[in-house]
């Protein structure tokens, strides 16, 4: 599947859920667009999170929300003011990669 | 003599060892395990243990037993490894050297990582069942329980054998049914994750199951802590679940040692940063890493260690006759899935490939049926028992191939 971005009209490959489905196409830019779609605005600080999100991500590390809560960038209770509703769901799709997933 | 050192007899270590015993020359490399048990345990069966279909003892076995005459066991507690004097201390101060070292360490519940868990309820009404001693307190208290609320709770979203919480929700659906108080047992599932199932196809054939059998599923609940008094599970966005019996995956962690020798990732989890290809540490060049002691992003599981066990074996090899590492894991996971009333499914996925519907090992002939729920898949996990003991461990071959196959696979299969 595929969207548009409205701001440069690059064109994103995404999953049915609206994750992308290539990390490398991820700007920050597209992260500001997805947060607005999910009713964020995004501050230096989520900034922060998406970075050390995605750093996890290339590692190959499986992330978890205990690990964002003890990676220095922000308490867990933090992360949820700061993504709403999920904060690990919320924030790998603005992230965007993939969504935390079980093995079934 | 140079020594190949395994830390942890269990899965992982013991198939680790026998195979490369057999391809070392017993004249010039001593293979030695320490373990801090002498007690082999067989964790596959710890799921049937709080239903009374297996007793306790029939899960374990002398650790010696398991192990090829031409290996050294010793039972002790490590305190940590030296990876740049390329030795380990025991916790009574003794060095053990090595030339080659493998971390087959695992992971385990840490029930007070979560505040309220691992205080007066431990145990009473709240258990895990990860542990021999867990299994059988939570049969105890089962055989007299007489209904109520019973909460399956999942700590975290990494843990050992993802699955067995999934099945001991579908088994408690049978065992009170059998006992005649399904409809006094209200059973619910509690998961950081934003379902119980989260890989589209592997969803759409098991999704139905959890309504099937009346298990309420709450999704995106990370646990804060168990408020003892009030028997509630509270989340960090303050919602509730209260509970009569709770069963609960705690959070895992890998070995203290880990921790302590500062070979653990970046964070407290005490997991070893691992090639995801050649399972050689990321830090050291003589130091490999198997089973649930690696930070792969693949399931915690037998079956993956088993995989690996093939994979390791080829690149200590390699390495040990100065050759570059080869062989390539791929984060093969094979599992059943029991599902209640003598069924049960099986799923196979790898790093990239999501679980998919068809027929195992076999196209057409199976005889196993992946992600579908027969009793076949049931007599398979049962069987399962006697191929650990005897043939998993020892590290002969299984008619299953390290690499996963996409014979037998079908990618379009419609939704059942």
């Amino acid at each position: 599947m595929q969207i548009q971005s409205a701001i440069d009209l690059t064109t994103l490959d995404v999953d049915s859920e609206g994750y992308l489905t290539d990390a490398t196409q991820w700007t920050p830019e597209i992260a500001r667009e997805i947060a607005r779609d999910a009713g964020i605005e995004l501050t230096d600080k989520h900034v922060e999170v998406l970075q050390f999100l995605r750093e996890r991500h290339f590692e190959g590390t499986p992330l978890t929300i205990r690990r964002v809560g003890k990676s220095g960038v922000v308490t867990i209770k933090e992360f949820y003011g700061l993504f709403p509703g999920g904060p690990l769901k919320v924030s790998s799709r603005i992230a965007g990669i993939p969504k935390p997933a079980s093995c079934v | 003599m140079q020594t190949l050192l395994i830390l942890g007899g269990g899965t992982a270590g013991t198939m680790a060892a026998n195979k490369l015993r057999r391809e070392l020359d017993p004249d010039a490399w001593s293979v030695t395990v320490i373990d801090k048990s002498e007690t082999h345990l067989y964790q596959p069966g710890l799921l049937f243990v709080p239903f009374g279909v297996y007793e306790p003892e029939r899960l374990t076995r002398p650790g010696r037993d398991v192990l090829d005459g031409g290996i050294e066991l010793i039972v002790a507690e490590v305190a940590e490894v030296e990876p740049n004097k390329d030795r380990v201390l025991l916790a009574d101060g003794r060095p053990v050297a090595y030339d080659v070292l493998i971390v087959a360490t695992g992971t385990a519940p840490r029930p007070a990582e979560t505040p309220g868990l691992d205080g007066p309820l431990w145990y009473r009404d709240a258990f895990d069942f990860y542990t021999l001693e867990g299994a059988t307190a939570l049969r105890d208290r089962l055989a007299t329980w007489d209904g109520g609320r019973l909460v399956v709770f999942l700590a975290e979203s990494v843990f050992k054998c993802p699955v067995a919480p999934l099945e001991f929700a579908f088994l408690a659906d049978s065992f009170f049914e059998a006992r005649g108080i399904r409809d006094r047992v209200e059973i619910t599932y509690v998961t950081p994750l934003s379902g119980a199932f989260t890989k589209p196809k592997a969803g759409a054939f098991l999704g139905g199951l959890m309504d099937e059998k009346g298990i309420a599923v709450v999704p995106d609940f990370y646990a804060e802590r168990v408020d003892a008094e009030r028997k509630t599970l509270v989340a960090y966005d303050e919602r509730e679940v209260p509970f009569d019996l709770l069963v609960a995956v705690p959070v895992n962690m890998g070995a203290d040692l880990v921790g302590a020798s500062g070979m653990g990732d970046a964070d407290d989890l005490n997991y070893v940063p691992t090639d995801r290809h050649t399972l050689r540490s990321r830090d050291h060049d003589n130091v490999f890493v198997i089973g649930d002691a690696t930070n792969l992003p693949t399931s915690k599981a037998g079956s993956v260690a088993h995989f690996e066990a093939e994979i390791l074996t080829e690149n200590v090899l390699h390495w040990i006759a100065g050759e570059p590492l080869a062989a390539e894991f791929d984060g093969h996971a094979n599992c059943f899935i029991e599902t209640g009333h003598g069924k049960a499914a099986l799923i196979d996925f790898n790093y990239d490939t999501e679980p998919l519907p068809g027929d195992f090992p076999l196209p057409v002939l199976g005889p196993m049926r992946l992600l579908k729920e027969t009793r076949t898949n049931h007599l398979g996990k049962l069987a399962f028992e006697w191929i650990y003991w005897h043939r998993l461990l020892s590290g002969k071959p299984l008619p299953v191939s390290t690499e996963m196959s996409m014979l037998g696979k079908r990618l379009d299969a419609a939704p059942a």
